[in-house]
C-alpha cells in the first residue's frame, strides 16, 4: 500500500472540532448535529419551531466558508467530473442521506458517539458503497 | 437567542474543523478509499478525533438533566434496521463516492464560490426535496400523521 502525503495532527484537531461542534449543539439546543437533517429540515419552511436554528447553523459554517473562499483556499473536485456527474451525485447525496436519515455528521459522528446500531449500520452501508464506488470509478473504468 | 447563538457557534466550529481537517478537499476523502491507489488516512485521524471528542462530550451533556437553552433532549430511539436505512444509505454512499463530498463539505464548499459544490448542492436540495415529496406522500396515503 502506498500513504499519501498528509498531516495526521490538522487532521486530528480538525476532527476534535467537529466533535466540539457536535458537544455544543447538543449541550445548548439538545440536539443531534446532522447536516443532512439540519439542511432537509429547512425545507420545512418557515412554520418549522426549528428553521430558526438551522438557518443559524448554516450561518455560522458560512463564515469559514466565505474566508477560505475569499483567500482561495478551497479545491474543487481534483478530476474534471463533468455537469451530469456532479448533478447525480449531489441528487443521490441529498436523497440517500434523507432517506437513510443521516449523513456522516449525523450517523458517523454523533450516531456513533452514542453507540447507535441503526448509525453503524449506516455507516458500514455508506463506507462501503463509497469505497466500492471509488474502485470502480478508479481502477475498472479509468478516471 | 441563546439558541440562535449557539447554534451559529456549532456552526463555526464545525466548518473550522472541515477546513482544518482537510475534510473540504474531496480528493482527500476520495483519497481515505482509494485503498488499492495511493491511500490518504486522513478521514480516519478525523473520524477518531471528532468520534473522541463527541463520545465523551455527549455522555457529560446527557448526565444532566436536560439541555441548557431547550427543554430536553430530542434523541433519536429507533432501534429498526430496516430497508429505509440500509437503501439510502447505500445512494449516498454512491453519491459521495462519485465527487467525494458529503452534504457539510459540500454547503462549505459551495459557500466558498467552488462551482462544482453549487451545482452539487443545487442537485443535493432537489433530492432531499424529492424524498420529503415521497415521504409525505405515503404518509398520507397511509393515513398516518405526517412528520415534521
Amino acid at each position: 500500500m502506498v500513504i499519501a502525503e498528509f498531516s495526521p495532527l490538522t487532521a486530528l484537531a480538525g476532527g476534535m472540532l467537529i466533535g466540539a461542534a457536535a458537544v455544543l449543539l447538543m449541550l445548548a439546543n439538545g440536539r443531534i448535529m446532522g447536516i443532512a437533517g439540519i439542511l432537509g429540515g429547512l425545507l420545512n419552511g418557515a412554520r418549522d419551531p426549528d428553521t430558526s436554528w438551522r438557518l443559524a447553523f448554516v450561518a455560522g459554517l458560512l463564515v469559514p466558508a466565505l474566508s477560505a473562499g475569499l483567500v482561495g483556499g478551497l479545491k474543487g473536485p481534483a478530476v474534471d467530473l463533468g455537469l451530469p456527474v456532479l448533478l447525480a451525485a449531489g441528487f443521490l447525496v441529498g436523497f440517500g442521506s434523507r432517506m437513510g436519515n443521516g449523513c456522516t455528521s449525523g450517523h458517523g459522528i454523533c450516531g456513533l458517539s452514542r453507540l447507535s446500531i441503526r448509525s453503524l449500520a449506516a455507516v458500514v452501508t455508506f463506507m462501503l458503497v463509497c469505497g466500492l464506488t471509488v474502485y470502480a470509478s478508479r481502477h475498472l473504468w479509468g478516471g | 437567542m441563546k439558541r440562535l447563538l449557539s447554534a451559529f457557534a456549532a456552526g463555526l466550529l464545525f466548518g473550522g474543523g472541515l477546513l482544518l481537517s482537510g475534510m473540504a478537499d474531496p480528493a482527500r476523502v476520495l483519497g481515505f478509499f482509494d485503498l488499492f491507489g495511493l491511500w490518504d488516512p486522513t478521514l480516519a485521524l478525523v473520524m477518531a478525533g471528532g468520534l473522541g471528542v463527541t463520545a465523551l462530550g455527549y455522555r457529560w451533556c446527557l448526565r444532566r438533566s436536560g439541555p441548557l437553552c431547550a427543554v430536553h433532549y430530542q434523541i433519536p430511539t429507533s432501534q429498526s434496521l430496516d430497508a429505509r436505512l440500509f437503501v439510502g444509505s447505500a445512494l449516498f454512499g454512491l453519491g459521495w463516492g462519485l465527487v467525494g463530498y458529503c452534504p457539510g463539505p459540500a454547503i462549505l464548499a459551495a459557500g466558498g464560490g467552488v462551482y462544482q459544490a453549487l451545482w452539487f448542492c443545487l442537485a443535493m436540495v432537489a433530492g432531499m426535496a424529492l424524498w420529503k415529496m415521497l415521504e409525505q406522500g405515503s404518509a398520507a396515503q397511509a393515513g398516518a400523521p405526517q412528520r415534521g
